[in-house]
């Protein structure tokens, strides 16, 4: 029963793949995965529309939209219609066909990362050998698109805000590598379905997670700051800030493209939460040994909304950096302290199991963390905020 | 079949970066030939290769070219299809040693051996060739660019210090 629950939609793949006529069925087999993904993925930004929208609202001590449906939960079907029902504005000036293309390819690339996403048990669209260095191999394609965007709208705001949201996915991508570096040096592998299967088993309760390592934590509170950076969400949304160049590099997007933007956005924050948690936080597995009859999908999208509310939680609470303390950040601290990682990663692997481990891998992970962190200080004058008009 | 169409895709795409008069027009056109060439290697079975074609030629060189067209020059200016005496000599130089190199690789040795079964290249042996086998290049290499990083923030930084 509990193995039918599990591999509940891979059976339904193989029936409806079976009585499917003998010419479809390498088609279909191929297809279905990709509607699925298309649906589920499709579904889950709505989701996130709305519990993004009231989150922020509750944090911000007001209501968010609650005039559509019970509590405002339609909301999204009324964005849809909006957005599909808007004049496509574009500018006369515009670059016609970079800026027809630039949202279309966004969302292509978009889902095509979730190719190798391990969603649940045998749930993955293509275990490719080379699985991680695909996710990002595709997502800079996303980059690029982003440029395209910018570029073409011929407007200064879209430009800089294009060329902001180049130079801190670039710089935030190499930390973000290098921390993903350290578990494909732990797992041997860089298949992300393999990454999963190393994580699996239990001591006690507690699984065999790569967060519960000292630098398995450190490389996932490092992955994660280098992910919002990535995903352009705040504290790092300087390319789209709205109150300096208004919206950055989509200001002349309307209507329908527009909404493609918005939700090559939310994809790709799906995208990199999914990949975090396949490499850090066991994949589809349960974080209990006795709550493991739950299907491994359940676990899956029940730790991505779980990331989606931290992302949430991270956007109400923090202000916007500026360029600089986002530059130095990133190469200052992000940098060498992933590198650090990297070294603590190898130390763990070749130290016996044991205290020892523990002690000299958290000394590699704590010492250096301090002492950057006191370095990076100096000279900063930290005095309590006085507000003018606001007290 | 597949291999056709998208040969043809990286054809047009180089074609498309040499003739076009618009630079960042040239820039994307030229990432379309080089997407096209990572899904040749891919078909080909280098899932490695293919991979790394888009995450350092997309990911990475487009960009960087795309940033060095708009710091230092105006994208806008269309500069005249120029046809002289210099861009005919280097056409025919560029045709002279395509042709010689064709001629060369097809009646060489080693285009008449039959075709070799494909050798099986897993991540894991390109992993452990590189840092067991070539660990000593490898690190030669990462050398060299850690040098060529410092050295170039090192001229940015002088350069700053002369403006103010």
């Amino acid at each position: 029963m509990v193995e039918t629950a599990d591999q509940l939609f891979v059976i339904l793949q193989h029936w409806l793949v079976g009585h499917a006529p003998a010419s479809l069925r390498s088609i279909l087999s191929v297809l279905l995965p990709v509607i699925a993904i298309l649906v589920v993925f499709g579904l889950l930004f709505a989701i996130t529309t709305i519990l993004e929208r009231k989150g922020l609202g509750r944090i911000q001590n007001r209501y968010g939209p609650n005039r559509t449906g019970p509590f405002g939960v339609l909301q999204p079907i009324a964005d849809a219609i909006k957005s599909l029902t808007k004049e496509d504005v574009v500018p006369q000036a515009a670059d016609k066909i970079v800026h027809f293309l630039a949202p279309v390819v966004l969302v292509l690339a978009a889902f095509s990362i979730y190719a190798v996403m391990p969603v649940g048990r045998n749930m993955v669209l293509a275990n490719l050998d080379a699985g991680v260095l695909y996710f990002f191999a595709v997502s800079s394609v996303m980059e690029l698109t982003i440029f395209m965007a910018g570029w073409s709208s011929r407007n200064k705001y879209s430009l800089l805000g294009a060329m902001r949201a180049i130079a801190q996915m670039i710089s935030y991508e190499v930390p973000l590598i290098l921390a993903s570096i350290t578990v494909i040096m732990a797992a041997g592998s860089m298949s992300t379905v393999t990454i999963v299967e190393k994580q699996a088993g239990f001591t006690g309760i507690l699984p065999h997670w790569f967060v519960f390592t000292p630098w398995g934590f450190a490389g996932f509170i490092l992955f994660m700051i280098a992910a919002t950076a990535e995903s352009n969400r705040s504290p790092f949304d300087l390319p789209e800030g709205e109150s300096e160049i208004i919206a950055g590099y989509y200001i002349e997007y309307s209507g329908f493209k527009f909404a493609l933007f918005f939700l090559g956005e939310y994809l790709g924050m799906f995208a990199i939460s999914g990949l975090g948690i396949t490499l850090f936080l066991g994949g589809w597995s349960a974080p209990l040994s006795f709550l493991t009859w739950l299907p491994s999908y359940l676990w899956f999208f029940a730790k991505l909304l779980a990331m989606i509310v931290v992302f949430i939680w991270i956007r109400g609470t923090l202000p916007r950096m500026r360029t600089d303390q986002l530059m130095n950040f990133a190469w200052k601290f992000m940098l060498p302290m992933t590198l650090l990682n990297l070294v603590t990663a190898g130390v763990w692997r070749f130290l016996p199991g044991g205290l020892l481990r523990w002690l000299v891998c958290s000394f590699l992970v704590v010492v250096p963390y301090v002492l950057l962190g006191r370095g990076l200080m100096q000279g900063w004058k930290l005095e309590k905020r006085v507000y003018r008009f606001a007290e | 079949m597949l291999f056709t169409i998208f040969a043809t895709i990286t054809v047009a795409g180089a074609v498309a970066a040499m003739s076009l008069r618009n630079l960042v027009h040239s820039v994307l056109a030229l990432t379309l030939a080089f997407a096209g060439l990572a899904v040749v290697y891919l078909q080909l079975g280098a899932q490695f290769i293919g991979l790394a074609q888009i995450l350092v030629y997309v990911g990475a060189v487009a960009i960087l070219i795309v940033f060095a067209i708009l710091l230092t020059r105006d994208a806008e200016a269309t500069p005249k299809f120029i046809v002289d005496r210099s861009w005919k000599s280097s056409g025919a130089v560029a045709i002279a040693s395509f042709g010689v190199l064709a001629w060369a690789i097809h009646h060489s040795a080693a285009s008449r051996h039959a075709v070799p079964p494909q050798p099986e290249a897993t991540m894991q042996q390109i992993g452990n060739g590189l840092m067991m086998r070539f660990a000593l290049p490898l690190e030669i290499i990462g050398l060299l660019l850690t040098a060529a990083l410092i050295g170039a923030v090192t001229i940015a930084i002088h350069e700053k210090q002369e403006t103010r």
